[in-house]
């Protein structure tokens, strides 16, 4: 029987005490080899930094496998591949994890590695969704099935990721200048 | 099952859309800090992929023995109504939810949460950080044990209260279902003046916000119940193509 389903409200200001893990930022555990940062913050419509956000990603491990019964190729057990980390007063989150792999997209193509985000933060009514691409795969991003359907280079470049020394950054702008491309889903 | 590779084609089975039907849209300016934090641009449609169908499995190993009740976490009982909370976690085909991590939190019975950043001058309670954790059983079945939340004042609006409410969040088995909610308590003179639930447009849908007073599952001489079932995202009936609009 279909049941309609409950709406979405937002996760509000008060929620630090109760929604981080001790563990939540770290996808692996510190010192895992090959472990890298993602790091970004997340700032509003005038540029302000938002400092009552939650980051949460979601990703294949780095073979391109999930720890999922639905995943058809069967479940690759062992890598969480879920991190949460709220931001700091400065708008900042940081997740240890490792690298994706490449991961079947419809149709038969490949999606280039990537990480999904969710943004939950007071004055977001609804999770706000966007995903993370690596720089060093520009002949993988250049034939992804999501990034593809993104005209505008522009807003491409959103999605992707700039190297540091020690991994990623993923800057997340809600509103206006270069909007970081968000996904319904 | 066997390794087929990264170049077979998958059959992957998404979510159905809510194509803004039931959820509160990004900007509702009545809700102020919507105005400066909803993207200002159309959102573009992400295909349901493996990595949208899939989704943390988190259950038993994120919660701790009392963590479902949350007036015995501390030496003594908070102050206030104790109150049960129940329902199930469904899919939007009416099929159970099962194993999956539920948590909540919200204020204390004099409506002050335990955070450092809640000015509310209303008493903080010792024996009450109003967070708590559980798993949904083989039926999609969740019970906690609180106290009933305070409404509180908030900065919206001159002279804004927020209706009681419990915060609850939902990972279900894919990163499509993952919902973050609200729940409120019958009757709440507030509902009509809060913006918060009513960024929910459709009336039917609010309604499903608040939860139901429960004389079957009232303890007596102990406790009063209310059921609260949470319906997250159904599958679609075909692959991934059936992006259409269903009615």
């Amino acid at each position: 029987m279909r049941r309609p389903i409950t709406p979405s409200q937002t996760v509000g200001p008060f929620f630090s005490h109760a929604l981080p893990w001790t563990d939540g930022a770290r996808v692996v555990p510190a010192g895992t080899e090959g472990a890298i940062w993602l790091r970004g913050t997340v700032t509003d419509g005038a540029g302000q930094p938002v400092p009552d956000a939650l980051v949460e990603t979601w990703q294949a491990d780095p073979d391109g496998r999930f720890d999922h019964p639905d995943d058809p190729r069967g479940a690759a057990a062992g890598f969480r591949g879920f991190g949460r980390c709220p931001t700091d007063g400065s708008g900042g989150w940081a997740i240890l994890t490792r690298k994706p792999g490449p991961v079947p997209g419809p149709d038969g193509t490949t999606q280039a590695p990537h990480v999904d985000l969710s943004v939950f933060a007071r004055g977001l009514l609804d999770r706000v969704v966007t995903r993370l691409y690596f720089p060093d795969e520009a002949e993988a991003n250049a034939t992804d099935p999501v990034l593809a359907r993104i005209a505008d280079p522009d807003d491409r470049a959103t999605l992707v990721a700039e190297a540091t020394s020690d991994g990623y950054r993923f800057d997340i702008r809600l509103q206006g200048d270069r909007e970081t491309v968000f996904f319904a889903i | 099952m066997t390794d087929r590779g990264l170049d077979a084609p998958l059959t992957v089975w998404g979510y159905r859309r809510d194509h803004g039907r039931t959820h509160p849209p990004l900007l509702s300016p009545d809700y102020k800090s919507t105005v400066l934090r909803a993207p200002a641009r159309p959102l573009t449609e992400l295909p349901h992929t493996l990595t949208e169908v899939t989704g943390p499995l988190l259950g038993e190993g994120r919660v701790g023995a009392l963590d479902h009740d949350l007036t015995r976490q501390h030496a003594g009982e908070p102050l206030g109504e104790r109150i049960i909370v129940h329902g199930r976690v469904l899919d939007g085909d009416g099929g159970a939810v099962p194993h999956s991590l539920v948590e909540v939190w919200q204020a204390n019975a004099a409506g002050r949460y335990a955070h450092d950043l809640d000015r509310h001058p209303a008493p903080l309670d010792p024996n009450f950080t109003g967070v708590g954790r559980c798993v949904t059983d083989a039926d999609g079945r969740y019970r906690i044990i609180t106290v009933k939340p305070g409404a509180y004042p908030w900065k919206n609006h001159h002279n804004a209260w927020r209706p009681a409410h419990i915060h609850f969040s939902l990972f279900g088995r894919a990163f499509t279902q993952r919902l973050i909610t609200q729940m409120y308590f019958p009757g709440d003179p507030l509902f009509a003046f809060d913006p918060v639930l009513n960024s929910v447009r459709d009336p039917a849908a609010r309604a499903r916000l608040v939860s139901s007073f429960d004389l079957t599952e009232t303890v007596p001489e102990w406790a009063l119940a209310y059921r609260f079932d949470i319906v997250l995202r159904g599958r679609e009936q075909t692959p991934m193509e059936d992006e259409e609009d269903e009615e």
